[in-house]
């Protein structure tokens, strides 16, 4: 992995956006899956010939952004994609989003809650699209549930025993926004810091700036942590949209043809 | 894992396991009757009953929803509600706790569905252990009997319909019970389970069941002084 990066950095991806609307559609080179822990019973991970790219960021990181473009240029190049992002499944998110109104929830409970949806997302999105040969792109995935989790003190063993669960992705992107951006783009989104965005559960300030700088800067350490472990590609997001777009679609590429 | 006392909270946690129609609910509700009429501080907890996820579950349940994982984290979320809500502040405020069904109804349960034990077990890591464990334990037939002489409507999950084992709800229900009693005997010799015959009179049982609590916990510390 690390080699591959010196390798990619070396190359220095250009900044050119090529439409693709090549007639010859290319067919993704096959790599191995596996899961993180125990993963899940009955699950042929040889059947799941599909590539499964994450983008993670913090609120504001403009994670959303990039990975629309990243659909329109998949599906111009004849991939077929599956965008899936946190709290989306019908399982538990009527009663997630009821519990965080009243903020209500122990932070076990939080943890376990989105535990679940996240379960029902991959049995029922991820791995089926997967096995349908889709490229599947994920807006978070469990880095930023666990990131939360850890900030909030729980044990980073017992988190890893519960995502034991997920399958490991193809490539993982962290938009990486200084916090200072972060503010900005979550003003000219919201006009409002949101609750949850600034970790106000925690009780780090009164202040709502404060808390904000203060929760995403921990966050920041935790995230840098799990970079360690789960090798995720760390992308400067601080530049323009179609820059690191081309840094992304560069990498995906060298998924695609089984390099990564 | 510790137990209550272990983890030097003042209160006491009993809970009760085994399969349906074991027993173990009448049992229970008598043990609450007598610690209360003594004037005891006691509280009551069922399995799967935290106000919060209820709905979810049994939405999910009702149109079917569930994979082995799914229900197993589901409930893991229900039993992390009412641990760090009610348990966890009744057993520090010094509580004696009585559980209907606790941690080793999801070990059972879930691995009877083929969920790994490790994970199981792991996401559960954070419950504090009982400081008693009465499994009671019937003979399989006995047990499907008092459940199944009513003809009862049975539920889809609760008969094991999600396995596969049978098209016949009844036929279902049997096997998977049968699987998880065969767990509960393993699990009961690992966590010293105090194992009372379910086949026994009610009044025997519950002789058992307070004579055991009253070697086992000093009553005379759970006084309310209210």
């Amino acid at each position: 992995m690390n080699d591959l990066n010196k390798r990619i950095k070396a190359e220095k991806p250009i900044v050119r956006i090529k439409p693709s609307t090549h007639c010859r559609v290319k067919q993704p080179v096959r790599t191995p899956k596996r899961f993180y822990g125990h993963g899940i019973a009955g699950v042929d991970l040889e059947s799941l010939t599909g590539k499964l790219i994450v983008v993670e960021g913090a609120d504001g990181s403009g994670r959303s952004t990039q990975i629309s473009r990243l659909v329109e240029w998949l599906e111009g190049s004849g991939h077929a994609t599956l965008q899936v992002g946190l709290r989306h499944s019908t399982l538990v998110s009527e009663e997630l989003a009821r519990a965080k109104q009243g903020n209500t929830l122990g932070r076990l409970t939080m943890s376990l809650f989105y535990a679940t949806d996240f379960a029902d997302q991959l049995e029922n999105s991820i791995i089926p699209s997967l096995k349908a040969g889709f490229m599947v792109l994920a807006d978070r995935y469990i880095y930023t549930l666990m990131a939360r989790d850890m900030v909030r003190g729980i044990d980073e063993n017992w988190l890893r025993n519960l995502y034991g669960i997920a399958l490991v992705p193809d490539v993982v992107f962290y938009l990486n926004v200084s916090t200072r951006q972060l503010v900005e783009r979550n003003f000219a989104k919201h006009q409002t810091l949101d609750y949850w965005e600034s970790g106000m559960d925690l009780g780090l300030s009164r202040d709502w700036f404060d808390s904000f700088t203060k929760y995403q800067t921990l966050l920041a350490e935790q995230f840098s942590k799990l970079q360690k472990i789960y090798n995720f590609i760390v992308v400067d997001g601080d530049r323009q949209i179609d820059e690191i777009n081309s840094e992304l679609r560069h990498r995906i590429e060298l998924v695609l043809s089984g390099k990564c | 894992m510790k137990t209550v006392a272990e983890m030097k909270y003042p209160g006491r946690l009993i809970a009760v396991e085994g399969l349906d129609g074991s027993g173990k609910s009448t049992q229970i509700y008598l043990l609450k009757r007598w610690l209360e009429l003594q004037n005891l501080k006691v509280f009551f907890s069922e399995w799967n009953s935290s106000e919060l996820v209820k709905s979810a579950t049994s939405r999910a349940k009702r149109n079917m929803l569930l994979t082995p994982t799914t229900f197993s984290l589901i409930h893991a979320t229900d039993f992390a509600d009412r641990y760090e809500r009610q348990l966890v502040p009744l057993l520090r405020a010094g509580y004696i706790v009585l559980c209907d069904r606790y941690i080793f109804t999801a070990f059972a349960r879930d691995t009877a569905r083929n969920c790994p034990p490790d994970w199981v077990r792991g996401l559960y890591s954070f419950a504090v252990l009982p400081d008693i464990t009465f499994y009671f334990r019937a003979d399989l037939d006995v047990s499907l009997n008092r459940i199944l002489s009513g003809r009862p409507e049975l539920k889809y999950y609760e008969a094991g319909m999600d396995l596969k084992l049978s098209n016949n709800p009844y036929e279902s229900f049997k096997i998977f019970q049968g699987r998880l009693l065969e767990i509960y005997d393993r699990l009961a010799e690992e966590y010293n389970f105090f194992k009372i015959d379910g086949n026994l009179s009610i009044e025997a049982q519950q002789n058992e069941v307070r004579r055991i609590v009253n070697s086992k916990v000093d009553l005379s510390r759970y006084k309310l002084t209210m």
